[in-house]
């Protein structure tokens, strides 16, 4: 009797520490990540965010950027967003809405094989400038749209 | 419970997905009827692999409308071969979904 419960004691014991262990391995590259970007989207300002999220505010409007959004959005909780662009090696982009209480909505990071296109549906607090922030050749190019909030859509 | 939705389709070279999850994306602004602030859960990270690489990953804050709808686009990619989306929020929870290319 004793025998078995000495030995369901060791296994429960060792799948306990085992289990421990996978879920601090697992757990920290997340967190890390988390943190690192926890910076670009708490940040209230535009320049800080692409900053903290694309290493530079410093950003030229290009042709090339082709952003879709409506002109006048009923409901400000869902306004579709869509960014492509025909620009070479890009590496990220960022999507902003510029009057945001925290502005940085999102961003997307691309790899060899990506064709540059991201559609998505973001919110939004109150009418204004949605930008799309490009990351090509390591250089920064943007487009913008004007977009006309109904009823916003952060809540508050 | 599957939170995720995939469609991918290949054509002339280029694999197009769209994908929805179903998630509140709480911002951590809003307010409850009582006055209390409603604590912040969306979704922090989305990841795309097709054949075990990585094609394109997204991070994200409460801005993104709930129940998040995604679509983006790869060179390559034909019928029948796998794309995988998973999401991880700011609580740790996640999800994963494998659907073949149609």
């Amino acid at each position: 009797m004793n025998e078995i419960r000495r030995k369901l004691l060791k296994t429960t014991m060792g799948l306990g520490a085992l289990l421990t262990t996978i879920g601090a391995g697992l757990l920290i590259p997340q967190r890390a990540l988390a943190a690192y970007m926890a910076e670009a989207f708490a940040t209230k300002d535009v320049s800080t965010a692409l900053i903290a999220a694309l290493g530079s505010d410093s950003h030229t409007p290009s042709d090339a950027i082709k952003l879709k959004a409506p002109d006048i959005a009923e409901n400000g909780a869902v306004v579709p967003v869509t960014v492509s662009s025909t620009l070479p090696n890009v590496e990220s982009i960022a999507i902003i809405a510029s009057a945001n209480q925290f502005p940085l909505t999102s961003t997307y990071r691309l790899s060899s094989m990506s064709v540059v296109f991201i559609s998505t549906r973001i919110k939004m607090g109150e009418s204004a400038k949605v930008l799309a922030v490009v990351k090509s050749d390591g250089k920064l190019y943007s487009a913008t749209k004007e977009v006309k909030v109904i009823i916003g859509g952060c809540g508050g | 419970m599957a939170s995720i939705k995939i469609r991918a389709k290949s054509k002339d070279g280029v694999t197009t997905v769209k994908t929805l999850m179903s998630h509140p994306m709480e911002t951590g602004l809003r307010k409850d009827e009582s006055g209390k602030l409603i604590p912040a859960h969306h979704i922090t990270e989305v990841t795309a692999e097709y054949n075990g690489n990585v094609v394109m990953s997204a991070n994200w804050s409460g801005a993104i409308s709930n129940n998040p709808y995604l679509s983006f686009k790869f060179k390559g990619g034909a019928s029948g071969e796998k794309v995988k989306i998973t999401w991880v929020d700011n609580k740790g929870e996640g999800d994963s979904l494998e659907v073949a290319i149609k």
